[in-house]
């Protein structure tokens, strides 16, 4: 292990010394408000830095075949079940934590413009330090408990972060079911870690992907179970089919967290979890197939829902599940680096967006507010023509747009369109691939379309906001576009990280991640594409792309909108996409429902109330009395009564020994 | 040899002297039935002695002892009874019912 890889523990201890000295900050001193962006951005800073050191000795020295384990101590010694707090660092957890510190830098650092003004100004600061605590021990993890610990840990401060302005009720509410709905997700982690250790033996990454060849066979039944209940976990925390509702609730956090756990780290877990157990799903085709499918049809769906919602952050969020989607899409169908991928640049993009979108809150607040109005300040009807008072903000975001979109030269093209190649190459496998393809082509025609729409609502067109409030809109301090300055140029050049083959220079990234996903590589077909076929893709990408974006731009017009005080209600499908195919309420009908009456009718009114407080503890209250009462009724008072039974047990007494 | 009559008859008394103390009211009766058992296991012992030595004749002295005794002791209290409550009703000394 190279000297600059024994370093990788400082990496994460760093944010945790963040939020100690934060945590101790919003008790002691709640108005020490330089002090803590100091320490806030500075261990992340310094973080990051570290963190770039270990990469450098990764790339200087890859790790072949075993990656770089550093083993900090014994956790869990229990006879056969021996685990350690370990770290690993090979290629995938490395730019993983590339990722989440530098992201998490930028976003710290628009942090401190954003919450300026916020009283929970230290706890905000502590808890955000917390979750890349988390999140680096999630990604860093050289075993499966270890990942978990990062897991609910990330989950934990997702809720509190949700949750952030708790005296709100619906915000509270909102934290609640994210933190709820993800129980369920981490069951099936739970289940999948004691198949795991039932049939290997062991939960560190080595051995179980070393020996899982030999104890599983390719399709079987265990396999195909442990991985199902591995995705299940990552439908849960990455906001898939069924379990993604919860992801737009999330917004009603501070939009920075949004930007940061509900965007570009936390809800990518899932991603990395299926890249980092490659093996064992390259191993059950029907998990990935599963997998593939699922993301596909999370893609589709919360595309069509973002085409219609009119929240800014509403658009971002489905517009996020949306993505992941693409990336289950991309690990599903094997491709686990263009997972990777896609996931590194919507982590720039996609945190971009947010960022920028929390711009435009921000100033929309700050609006409405200096003139007293009560408006909606996430409302796209309410903004209109913002471009003419934050042109940065707006010129951003619009780079972000054209990456999300797929237009050729930034990142998302090349993502997106890597991960569709792959898929369609599969498809001369089997059929069901093409399907998916054309799923995901349309998703990206959806992509484009709906966030040119948010686009052109925002910042084109007339303002909407009120002559009266116009006079307060202004571009947002230096603190935070700076941050979006930065990831704009990473949505432009994150692409070159991974170009298509057609292209020279091409696959850097999957050549870096190949040490890590080679164990999979046996069991997958080998992608081919004839360089005529992927130029059509890539020539149909970009058309789709600008189809979407023409679209919007034609069809819709922005002139036409009225404020969300004056709209009409929209009616048939506009409205059930509003509504967000009701999914909640089904939801709620189906599962909700049938368990409060079910906790009502049976666990309550019949199990509590009459067999456990009726039978247990009030008949064994009645037994005693009446036992009781049969024992003084016994007490007559009477001399002859006792004699009696001095007779009678006496007789007995005298019968058992006589016998 | 009169050892089978011997028992029977104490057999008798002794039921005699159980039922009295059993159905029988009045104190003093209650009182006399008990020494009847006294003098049913008197007999018993007696007969037994017979055949088995003279242990069981010692034994029945200190029965009579003790039986005079609880006389003294039991007509004392008897006494005392009636003057508080003017009948010597055992039904009627229930103060103790539960």
């Amino acid at each position: 292990m190279p000297a600059s890889v024994g370093w990788v523990w400082l990496v994460i201890v760093l944010p945790f010394l963040g939020f100690l000295v934060n945590g101790t900050l919003s008790f002691v001193r709640p108005d020490a408000k330089r002090v803590v962006s100091a320490v806030g951005v500075g261990v992340l800073a310094l973080s990051f830095v570290v963190a770039l050191v270990v990469t450098g000795g990764v790339v200087a020295h890859p790790p072949h075949g075993h990656p770089y384990v550093l083993t900090l101590w014994s956790w869990m010694p229990a006879g056969s079940l021996q685990i350690d707090a370990a770290l690993q660092v090979d290629q995938l957890s490395t730019v993983m934590m590339l990722v989440v510190t530098g992201i998490s830098t930028l976003i710290h650092i628009f942090s401190i413009g954003y919450m300026r003004e916020d009283p929970g100004y230290p706890r905000y600061f502590a808890y955000l330090n917390l979750f890349v605590f988390f999140m680096l021990i999630l990604v860093l993890g050289a075993s499966f408990p270890v990942m978990f610990v990062g897991w609910e840990g990330v989950g934990l401060c997702s809720y509190l972060l949700i949750g952030f302005w708790y005296e709100n009720k619906p915000f509270a509410d909102a934290g609640k079911k994210a933190f709820i709905m993800n129980r369920i997700g981490d069951f099936g982690f739970l289940v999948a870690m004691f198949m795991i250790f039932h049939a290997t033996g062991s939960l560190s990454f080595v051995t179980v992907f070393e020996e899982a060849p030999q104890l599983f066979a390719v399709g079987g039944t265990t396999i195909t179970l442990i991985t199902l209940a591995l995705f299940m976990g990552c439908t849960g925390k990455s906001a898939q089919i069924p379990l993604f509702t919860w992801l737009p609730d999330a917004m009603a956090g501070p939009t920075p967290v949004s930007a940061l756990i509900h965007a570009a780290t936390m809800v990518t877990a899932g991603v990395y979890l299926v890249a980092r157990a490659n093996v064992l799903f390259a191993m059950a085709p029907v998990s990935s197939l599963v997998v593939a499918a699922t993301g596909a049809a999370t893609a589709l769906f919360a595309a069509t829902i973002a085409v219609k919602q009119w929240d800014i952050k509403k658009v971002l969020a489905y517009s996020t599940i949306s993505q992941l989607g693409y990336m289950f899409m991309g690990v599903g169908v094997g491709a686990y680096a263009a997972g990777i991928f896609h996931l590194t640049t919507h982590a720039f993009f996609k945190a971009l967006l947010f960022l920028g979108s929390g711009s435009v809150i921000h100033a929309l607040h700050h609006a409405f507010h200096a003139t007293h109005r009560h408006d909606d300040a996430q409302d796209m009807r309410n903004m209109g023509g913002l471009r003419r008072y934050m042109p940065w903000t707006a010129a951003l975001m619009w780079i972000a747009t054209l990456a999300i979109a797929g237009v050729p030269g930034f990142s998302g093209f090349f993502s997106k369109d890597e991960i569709l190649a792959m898929t369609f190459a599969r498809g001369q496998e089997a059929g069901v691939f093409y399907v998916l393809w054309i799923v995901g082509a349309v998703a990206a025609l959806l992509t484009a379309f709906y966030m040119t729409r948010m686009m052109l609502y925002t910042f084109h067109g007339p303002t909407r906001t009120g002559e009266e409030e116009e006079r307060h809109l202004h571009e947002a301090p230096w603190v935070m576009t700076g941050p979006l300055l930065f990831l704009g140029i990473g949505s432009v050049v994150a692409g070159v990280l991974n170009l298509p083959a057609v292209l020279p220079g091409s696959g850097w990234l999957h050549h870096f991640l190949e040490p890590v996903t080679e164990g999979s590589t046996a069991y997958l077909p080998e992608f081919h594409l004839a360089s005529a076929t992927e130029w059509a893709l890539l020539g149909l990408a970009t058309l789709i792309a600008a189809a979407g974006i023409l679209g919007a731009w034609n069809f819709l017009k922005p002139a036409l909108l009225q404020p969300a005080s004056l709209a009409t209600p929209e009616s048939g499908l506009q409205r059930i996409l509003l509504r967000k195919w009701y999914v909640d309420e089904i939801y709620d009908a189906l599962v909700i429902r049938p368990i409060m009456w079910l906790s009502e009718r049976t666990f309550w009114k019949v199990v509590d109330v009459g067999v456990i407080d009726g039978v247990l503890v009030n008949g064994s209250a009645k037994t005693a009395r009446a036992v009781g009462w049969i024992g003084s009724r016994l007490q007559s008072g009477r001399v002859a009564t006792y004699v009696f039974f001095f007779v009678l047990g006496s007789i007995l007494v005298l019968r058992a020994l006589l016998r | 040899m009169l050892l089978g009559p011997s028992l029977t008859v104490s057999l008798i008394l002794f039921s005699i002297g159980v039922a009295g103390v059993l159905i029988r009211r009045n104190a003093i009766i209650v009182f006399m039935c008990i020494e009847l058992m006294l003098n049913a296991v008197n007999l018993s012992f007696i007969a037994l002695a017979q055949q088995l030595g003279r242990e069981g004749q010692v034994i029945v002295f200190f029965v009579m002892a003790v039986a005079a005794a609880e006389a003294t002791v039991g007509l004392a209290i008897m006494i005392a009874i009636y003057r508080h409550k003017n009948s010597l009703n055992v039904t009627e000394l229930n103060l103790l019912r539960g």
